[in-house]
């Protein structure tokens, strides 16, 4: 059995995200292959980081156009052309990969498991459901199968690994969409998805100039990223990348501080996995509490940057 | 242009699901139902064109038990002009509701497709770019601007490190994000109104799709619990607790 897996890199640098999915893609038990598929001359930088990950055992390079902007028929075409030499195509459920893979299922006519949190057997996976309400246990009876992974509950695969880079054979862009620009946020913040500690603010927050003017100090201080509820982020308060959620990103962090967070359902599916969680809200009813190791009731606007002070001696 | 707008009635939001006992599955017996909140943003945008001019008619299509019905009737109130109702009994994954819905487009020849990102029953998010790999169409998911170009569209998507915006060629497939719009409610005249538009009574035998599922269901089980630890009195204590007891400062 090999596998397929599809990495996921911003161009330049080879994701965490990618080692994470490679230990669930090490977990099926065949060999794992990667495809590195992109754009610029950072395609190349990126192979080689991919060459260097322990258990790898080829790395596949595609680079080209139509690679550069993530568009999904590209993508999906390319993995499509590559599936005859493979039995499973596994991809960490980031936003590009949870657009490419079903696309690539479809055409294989295989059904996605999305959003897998554990390897129970080759073909047998754990998945939540209902926001994580409950935890389904499915088996694929697909000849060949397509996954994504919920990169927060796999740890990420080390080095170790000399795999060879070979060029991928390339297939057609179906020329279907085009990129016309994009608005990503520069910061030198961790990413969310990989950050060790995560500050997030709720509704509580009121406004923007209160995120910068609260939540960003801490997590500057705390060298933290700056997550959001759903409702903050409707609300205007937060961009959408900063969500954490069902439908937002889901964190594992080893420390999760939420400021002003209710704590509905969809929001603990986001980040109940984390290691240690503080919750500062000033509603002691508050759902978040229940999730909390450390819950201050008081009142944000003067915890949070009483809090901040504190850390700096 | 003809909008085709696909809804999933699924377990209402504000439910606290419960896991049964034996493993089989998620309460469903006297749980409220209600349209998928994503495909209710896809029913609010559907009708935006309409409302600009800029869609002819919009179709809402849904598949699963008859109750469907009622999720139908919801979307009819919002403004929809018709239903189509595909009866379909049990758990019918993405791959054959995407392989239903390709022979339901080629029936009607939308020159546009909105789909919620995702149901929040199983949390899949797959129907969408499925059905755009079946008709071999563009497509764009998590939708947060939606413009028509013509027969091509423009979208603004919502993606890990902020928004994208690409260009489709026509027909496509888009799918909603939260942020596309608010949806409206149906008022009183238009839920009146609703119970005279027409529903078509379809079967999955009709469009001769095989909806035996690809996936067995082995079990069903409550996620590992999180218990409540200890409310600190103030911040001096909780700066002390997280470098003494939690180790992470």
């Amino acid at each position: 059995m090999t596998t397929l897996l599809i990495a996921e890199h911003d161009h330049e640098t080879l994701k965490d995200s990618t080692n994470k999915a490679l230990t669930a893609a090490s977990q099926l038990g065949g060999d794992v292959h990667v495809l590195v598929a992109g754009g610029g001359q950072g395609t190349k930088a990126a192979a080689e980081a991919a060459a260097k990950l322990a258990g790898v055992s080829k790395v596949l390079v595609a680079e080209g156009p139509a690679y550069e902007h993530d568009l999904a028929e590209p993508l999906a075409a390319l993995i499509v052309a590559l599936a005859p030499g493979y039995d499973a195509f596994v991809a960490p459920a980031t936003s590009r990969f949870k657009n490419v893979m079903p696309r690539v299922a479809a055409l294989l006519d295989v059904m996605q498991v999305s959003e897998i949190i554990k390897v129970v057997a080759p073909d047998t996976y754990e998945r939540p459901i209902y926001a994580g309400n409950a935890i389904q246990t499915v088996k694929s009876k697909d000849a060949k199968k397509v996954i994504t992974v919920r990169t927060s509950t796999f740890a990420a695969a080390g080095e170790g690994g000399s795999a060879a880079i070979e060029n991928a054979a390339s297939a057609a862009d179906p020329g279907l969409s085009t990129f016309v620009g994009e608005e990503v946020a520069k910061s030198d913040r961790p990413e969310l998805t990989s950050a060790k500690i995560i500050v997030s603010g709720g509704r509580a927050m009121q406004s923007r100039e209160n995120f910068a003017k609260y939540i960003e100090p801490l997590a500057d201080k705390l060298g933290a990223g700056v997550g959001a509820s759903r409702a903050a982020v409707d609300a205007g308060y937060a961009p959408n990348d900063w969500q954490v959620g069902q439908t937002g990103k889901v964190v594992a962090p080893e420390l999760y501080v939420a400021v002003g967070i209710s704590g509905a359902i969809q929001h603990l599916a986001g980040m109940k996995d984390s290691k240690v969680i503080v919750a500062i809200n000033k509603d002691e009813d508050a759902p978040i509490f229940q999730v909390a190791d450390y819950g201050l009731v008081a009142d944000l606007y003067q915890a949070v940057p009483e809090l901040t002070e504190a850390l700096v001696r | 242009m003809k909008v085709l707008v696909p809804v999933k009635r699924v377990v209402d939001y504000n439910v606290k699901v419960r896991v049964k006992s034996d493993g089989t599955g998620v309460e469903l017996a006297n749980v409220k139902m209600s349209m998928n909140p994503f495909d209710e943003i896809a029913v609010e945008e559907a009708l935006r064109l309409k409302e600009a001019g800029k869609a002819t008619e919009v179709v809402v299509v849904s598949i699963g038990p008859a109750q469907a019905s009622e999720t139908i009737r919801t979307a009819l109130a919002m403004g929809a002009d018709r239903g189509i109702l595909v009866k379909a009994e049990g758990n019918v994954e993405p791959l054959a509701v995407a392989k239903i819905l390709k022979a339901v487009v080629e029936a009607e020849q939308p020159g546009l497709v909105i789909l919620g990102k995702q149901a929040i029953d199983d949390d899949s998010n797959q129907t969408g770019q499925m059905l755009a790999a079946l008709l071999g169409w563009s497509q764009a998911t998590f939708a947060s601007k939606l413009e028509v170009e013509g027969s091509d569209f423009k979208v603004t998507r919502e993606v890990d490190g902020g928004l994208q915006t690409i260009k489709l060629k026509g027909p496509a497939i888009v799918t909603t994000d939260l942020r596309l719009n608010e949806p409206r409610y149906a008022s009183l005249p238009n839920i009146m109104k609703a119970k005279k538009k027409p529903i078509d009574d379809k079967s999955v035998a009709d469009y001769g799709v095989d909806v035996t599922p690809r996936l067995e269901v082995l079990k069903t089980a409550e996620p590992a619990g999180r218990k409540a630890g200890v409310k600190v009195k103030d911040v001096a204590e909780l700066v002390n607790k997280l470098k003494t007891e939690a180790g992470v400062l």
